[in-house]
């Protein structure tokens, strides 16, 4: 006799190994242009965040016994990786990605509780200790020397960069554009001339300046966010509010100061913004489930980064807004509720539009 | 038993339901499409017995031929047939009155409510049948369908018929199916074989291969919200999972366990696989029991404080009952006494 079974006797083509290799594929196009853009150092900083991801989670699971290999398989350790590596500078040492990925891996996920119970995303959790940890390395960052090019280590180089720390040639360190502005600013420079030979809207569309691996390419990222909203596997609420957040009081400021205060392009292209709402501010662990609670949460992060950026002490603010608004994502979730049918807000039962009809 | 329902509350809209309940299912169709004309007239009956004003045909819009016959069998007539979006679940009858007149059937009541009654077209057909010639259900139309069934389709067999029959004449099982499913793949239910007769209710007979049963160990909740997003009733599953499964039943009906119309759309969608319908059908069900175990221990409790009652009030009789014969006594004793005393007094006396 066949086993006896509960309906639903059919079920959609979809399991969570599925989404998260979606999800790494709509990273693809974004990644392999960090790689061209910054060389072999930034490929091996991506191997080694990924390496060490998916050895920290098979020794963890192991310690607590539990099956290792349904929870390899899911890729979710590996999607977690990618996003750290992604948002680390690209010529960062091997240490700071291992480092990182450990983090993000054993206390940020499996001490939480593993898959699923984690309050803060953990590319994130990781992003930031590291930020706070190694303030130095976290912000060394690199001009673009596409891989084409020149002035780009060959693989043995790429090899010296990442494992044994030589320095990068002179000339190709550099600020990136939200820390350059906001130390000028400091200094009490006029923001038309700052930006005037730093910034260039269209370059920069494509990813050509310095950042992070993976945050550089406006265009490449909005590509993988649209596939993963075409795909289902999240929807425009977060995304959109998000850099709603951002656009509006960035818009209102430059109106109001436009000699301090950039313009919404601007923080829509520089750092992580892209990224941050599509990829990492969309984790649905650590994200609100109703609509109404995603738009709360997106308008959350994207104004404060935006504060962040405006008033913080650090240039960028995305990791920093996400896990702030994932801490209060909880309390989100208690209080907005989809209605349900037949109720109002509050739930309670709706009368019946008979009697308030007439 | 819906039709007498009508009769207490006013109704004002009839609608007919043309949104086949389930996939898979394509019987209404297939009805639809071949004796419009009859399930129109039997639809004007249940108008004229009704009293509604307005009678509407719900029909997805995945079901062109369908809609086209109902459309041209119902010209001329005050039968109004509107196309609604395919999506499971349409042929649910709140969510078919949602989108059909905008309102809403309030939690807890029924469409009556709203002066809405909802029918199939299957029951129209068979309510002009018993009408018209008196003829009794006795018959219905059932789907064959899924993918270890030969030659997949629907049949018109009189009621009580086996499922075995129905799967022969639709050319027999292609090897051995994963699963024997009565009804739809949605809120069916599985058999272990196939001699079981077919009823009034007996929408379809499944055959599912494996790659359609797609069963899966289930993993760990990724709160990903799909199946907030599926729930047609605006539920949050995975809430209620969560307090299911710490075994917390009673905390899920503050996430709305009690609105959950068991249609299968959260666990159909969920990439983890977690059996949510099941779980919470489970929790109604503790809850149930939870309900009569509670209304039991009433009882009891109200038995035995009636019987605590009785005893102390027999014990409190008996005490008193004592105490007057121990009054009684001293009375008698001092009366006696009284008496002797009275009686030295009179000796001396004497
Ligand atoms: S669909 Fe499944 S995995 Fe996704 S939130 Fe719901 S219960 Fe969790
Ligand atoms: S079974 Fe219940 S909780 Fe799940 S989608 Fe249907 S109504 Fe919503």
């Amino acid at each position: 006799m066949t086993p006896l079974a509960h309906s639903p006797h059919a079920h959609a083509q979809v399991s969570v190994g599925q989404v998260m290799a979606t999800v790494m594929l709509a990273l693809t196009p974004a990644t392999l242009f960090g790689f061209w853009l910054y060389g072999w150092p930034a490929i091996n900083v991506w191997l080694v965040s990924l390496g060490v991801a998916l050895l920290a989670e098979s020794v963890t699971l192991r310690i607590m016994g539990r099956p290792i290999k349904a929870a390899l398989m899911d890729g979710s350790a590996l999607l977690t990786a990618w996003l750290l590596a992604l948002s680390l500078p690209p010529w960062a040492p091997w240490w700071l990605a291992a480092v990182g990925s450990l983090f993000a891996i054993v206390i940020a996920k499996q001490i939480f509780g593993g898959l699923g119970q984690n309050l803060f995303n953990p590319a994130m959790a990781a992003r930031v200790m590291l930020l706070i940890s190694f303030p130095l390395e976290m912000t060394s960052w690199i001009g673009a020397v596409p891989i084409t090019s020149l002035a780009a280590p060959g693989f043995v180089d790429g090899l010296a960069i990442t494992f044994a720390g030589t320095a990068p040639a002179d000339g190709i360190s550099s600020a990136t554009l939200l820390g350059q502005v906001k130390t000028d600013l400091g200094r009490g420079i006029g923001l038309d001339q700052i930006l005037a030979g730093l910034y260039h809207p269209d370059a920069m569309a494509w990813g050509q300046r310095a950042g992070s691996l993976g945050e550089t390419s406006a265009l490449l990222l909005l590509a993988g966010g649209g596939v993963l909203i075409w795909r289902r596997i999240i929807t425009w609420h977060i995304p959109v509010a998000m850099l709603a957040g951002v656009v509006v009081p960035a818009f209102l400021a430059s109106l109001i100061d436009p000699a301090h205060a950039p313009g919404p392009l601007y923080h829509l292209l520089s750092g992580g913004v892209i990224l941050g709402a599509f990829f990492i501010a969309t984790d649905p662990v650590s994200s609100p489930n109703a609509a109404s609670g995603q738009l709360v949460f997106g308008l959350g992060c994207g104004l404060l980064t935006w504060i962040i950026r405006t008033w913080g002490g650090y240039p960028e603010g995305v990791a920093f807004a996400v896990m702030l608004m994932n801490a209060a994502t909880p309390v989100i979730d208690r209080y907005l509720k989809p209605r349900i049918y037949g109720r109002d807000r509050k739930g309670v039962a709706l009368t019946p539009a008979k009697e308030s009809g007439k | 038993m819906k039709l007498n329902l009508s009769r207490r509350s006013e109704v004002r809209t009839l609608i007919m339901n043309g949104g086949e309940c389930e996939p898979y299912l394509t019987c209404d169709d297939r009805l639809m499409r071949e004796r419009a004309a009859k399930i129109v007239e039997g639809i004007r009956i249940i108008r004229h017995a009704t009293g509604a004003a307005e009678v509407m045909v719900g029909i997805e819009d995945n079901k062109p031929e369908a809609i086209e016959s109902m459309m041209a069998a119902a010209q001329g007539t005050e039968v109004r047939v509107v196309a609604v979006p395919a999506m499971y679940p349409m042929g649910s009858e709140k969510q078919l009155i949602q989108v059909l007149t905008g309102q809403e059937v309030p939690a807890g009541g029924r469409a009556a409510d709203i002066g809405v009654l909802v029918h199939n077209v299957g029951t129209a057909y068979a309510v002009r049948d018993a009408i018209r010639f008196g003829r009794p259900l006795v018959s219905r139309i059932v789907t064959v369908s899924g993918g270890a069934v030969g030659a997949p389709g629907n049949l018109e067999v009189p009621i009580g018929t086996l499922a075995s029959d129905l799967v022969r004449a639709c050319g027999g099982l292609r090897g051995t199916p994963a699963r024997l499913v009565l009804g739809g793949p949605m809120m069916g239910m599985q058999v272990s074989g196939l001699d079981v007769p077919i009823v009034k209710g007996s929408s379809g007979v499944l055959a599912l291969t494996h790659a359609e049963v797609e069963q899966t160990q289930p993993g760990p909740c990724i709160r990903c919200s799909s199946c907030v997003r599926a729930c047609p009733m605006g539920l949050l599953p995975l809430e209620m999972a969560a307090r299911i499964r710490i075994g917390d039943p009673v905390g899920s009906v503050d996430w709305g366990l009690k609105d959950c119309i068991a249609c299968g759309s959260c666990s159909y969608v969920c990439p983890a696989h977690i059996p949510l319908v099941h779980w919470f059908n489970h929790a109604k069900g503790e809850l149930a029991a939870r309900e009569r175990l509670k209304l039991k221990n009433e009882a009891t409790k109200r038995l035995a404080d009636e019987r605590n009652g009785r005893m102390e009030r027999i014990a409190r009789e008996r005490e008193e009952a004592a105490r007057q014969r121990a009054a009684k006594k001293a009375a008698a004793e001092a009366a006696k006494k009284a008496a002797a005393e009275a009686a030295k007094q009179a000796e001396e006396v004497a």
